[in-house]
């Protein structure tokens, strides 16, 4: 089902299955409080990747390592962009941006005082070449960038279904738009690989429904990378390809959601004892 | 009701004023400012200027601490170094006013981004400690390098001529100022529909958010600084050129918190906003003063606690504004533009 996309929403040269993103022997503590442990982890071009696991385990702190919010004592980051690869722990949070990395967070952080267009703009920040004296005059090359980059935006628009809401302020938006708005603000950047932090938190099924959707249509359309955390175990089994778990800063298990489901140590983690994990079943609904 | 405009492409639907109506409101207003000289007395005339340079100065600090959230107390020293750049830059290198008035602006956007470090490291109040410090650390330079600035003594500064015309005169000086005005404002606005207003922007709403969208928050906030100071040394050094002298009293602490009160009252990350807040408190305590003057003449008792008075209504009135319209000048004058609008369906 193509909507007839005049742009592609993915900037990775990479095929899909090829290794896009090794995370090796990564440490992150804080004082003493450590947060990561030797984390060890590949992501693929084109797969939906989920990250579960209790409060506390870490997920967040993985996803802001890779991001360059936080620096790790030990390990590498390596992303690799078709022509070489990087070691994120050497580059800053806007270096990394540069290569592709988009995300989105746990706590909905949006321009509160922009419009939803410029929310999205101000996305594709990394892909305007214009130079200040031309933006001052406006005039010619930075106009006819700035319309472009309309058009290319209201494709995401049109993606996402928010075009009702294209000129309001976000801060006056509910909550579930505003999380629409912040995964379009993501995809703006044209990403290689997009980081969820809980993109589905705190929304009502319906809500969910549409957002795991719009997620599908990024992965399936565009072939976007997506690396998710997410607490809703329906919406992890039903819509990831692979399912990594952690534990008190540790990697517990990895696999096919089916594999990740029956494995003894996740269940420990979650229930404390051995139980039957997740009531749905296999294949369960996600509402 | 403002209905039935559709924009057919994106180029109109993007473009500063989008409805006839508000074409119609802006021509009006340049024609206002166009006719404006030939009616006005001498007296008004130079309080037209004044409003001219203070809206300058407005928006370059609305550039960094409305639209970037990087307050800033540094305004009174910035506008110095315009007008002392200004004026030395005439009276010892024997430069024309045309070009001492770029110099002047470029240096202060090179001193503004000095100053700006601090901000990587530091935001809100903290910063504004930071740049209380280059205030004082600008005047006491100004005051006590004699060999350079000539210390508290007063700088003067020759009229600056053009063809043969004195620039200087109130009627005169009119039309550069104003001009200038415009250029400015059509910059700023310019500006802030392109990604790098969008980062400053950004940056004040969200700069983690900003920083992981790929903004080098050091590069734009260094920027912001350089900008905004760009714009305030243009309003010093229109000063220097104004007065034809400069003396360290016009750039105190106190400029720089009348600055930050304009832009407050006139409504922040606005430009418009900065121009009826330099409006407004340049021509208050000229309406107080005449007011004053008058009552004088009523009661003579009265006189000497008059100065008293002025002070005390001139912060009254610009507290029951922060009271009753916190957002400004700006969202008043969108209510009123908005209750036309809607007229006569205000539901």
């Amino acid at each position: 089902m193509l909507r007839g996309f005049r742009h592609t929403l993915n900037s990775s040269r990479l095929q899909p299955g090829e290794t896009q993103l090794r995370i090796e022997n990564v440490h992150l503590s804080f004082g003493g409080v450590a947060a990561l442990t030797g984390i060890n982890l590949e992501v693929r071009q084109s797969e939906i990747l989920a990250i579960i696991g209790p409060n506390g385990a870490g997920k967040t702190s993985l996803l802001n390592c890779i991001s360059g919010l936080y620096k790790p004592q030990r390990g590498r980051i390596m992303f690799n962009d078709g022509q070489e690869e990087h070691d994120l722990i050497k580059l800053r949070p806007h270096q990394i941006a540069r290569l592709g990395i988009a995300r989105s967070f746990q706590n909905i952080e949006l321009f509160r005082h922009m419009t939803v267009l410029d929310n999205l703009l101000a996305g594709c920040h990394v892909h305007m070449k214009s130079g200040l004296l031309s933006c001052l005059i406006y005039w010619g090359p930075a106009q006819r960038e700035q319309i472009a980059f309309r058009e290319f935006v209201e494709d995401i628009i049109d993606l996402l279904e928010i075009e009702s809401i294209r000129d309001k302020k976000v801060g006056t938006l509910a909550y579930g738009l505003q999380k629409r708005v912040e995964l379009g603000r993501a995809l703006a950047m044209k990403p290689a690989i997009l980081l969820l932090d809980e993109p589905m938190a705190g929304m009502n099924s319906e809500e969910k429904e549409d957002m795991a959707r719009f997620i599908l249509d990024i992965n399936e359309e565009h072939g976007v990378t997506i690396v998710l955390i997410e607490h809703d175990m329906g919406v992890v089994m039903d819509i990831s390809d692979r399912v990594a778990v952690l534990n008190f800063g540790q990697k517990i298990a990895e696999g096919t959601p089916d594999e990740v489901r029956s494995n003894p140590l996740v269940i420990q983690a979650y229930l404390g004892e051995e139980h039957a994990l997740f009531p749905f079943g296999a294949g369960g609904s996600h509402d | 009701m403002v209905s039935g405009i559709f924009h057919t492409s994106y180029e109109s639907d993007m473009a500063l004023r989008r409805t006839p109506a508000q074409k119609i409101r802006l021509a009006l207003f340049i024609l206002f400012i166009l006719v404006f000289p030939f009616f006005a007395s001498r007296y008004t005339l130079t309080l037209a200027n004044q409003v001219a340079i203070a809206t300058i100065g407005a928006i370059g600090l609305n550039i960094l601490t409305g639209y970037t959230g990087q307050i800033s107390l540094g305004q009174g020293g910035f506008m110095a170094v315009g007008a002392y750049t200004a004026g030395l830059v005439t009276v010892r290198l024997g430069l024309p006013w045309w070009l001492s008035i770029i110099i002047a602006s470029l240096v202060t956007a090179a001193v503004g981004a000095l100053f700006g470090i601090p901000s990587l490291r530091l935001k809100g109040l903290y910063l504004a400690i930071a740049t209380l410090a280059a205030q004082e650390i600008i005047l006491w330079v100004v005051t006590h390098w004699k060999a350079l600035t000539g210390g508290v003594e007063a700088l003067v500064v020759p009229d600056p001529m053009l063809f043969g015309i004195r620039i200087n005169s109130d009627f005169n000086f009119y039309w550069l100022a104003w001009g200038l005005v415009g250029i400015t404002a059509l910059m700023t606005v310019n500006l802030f529909r392109t990604h790098y207003g969008r980062a400053f922007i950004a940056i004040r709403d969200q700069d983690i958010a900003a920083e992981v969208m790929g903004i080098n928050l050091f590069r734009y906030k260094l920027l912001a600084f350089a900008l905004s100071s760009f714009f305030v040394g243009l309003s010093g050094a229109l000063i220097a050129h104004y007065r034809s002298i400069v003396t360290w009293e016009r750039f105190t602490i106190d400029v720089s918190v009348l600055y930050l009160a304009m832009i407050i009252i006139g409504g922040l990350g606005s430009v418009s906003g900065s121009l009826f807040g330099a409006t407004f408190m340049t021509l208050l305590p000229a309406v107080l003063n005449n007011l004053g003057r008058s009552l004088r003449g009523v009661f003579p008792q009265i006189t000497s606690i008059m100065p008293f008075i002025q002070q005390a209504t001139f912060g009254l009135v610009i507290i029951l504004f922060l009271i009753l319209e916190p957002e400004g000048i700006k969202k008043l004058w969108e209510d009123i533009k908005d209750y036309f609008r809607l007229w006569p369906f205000s539901y």
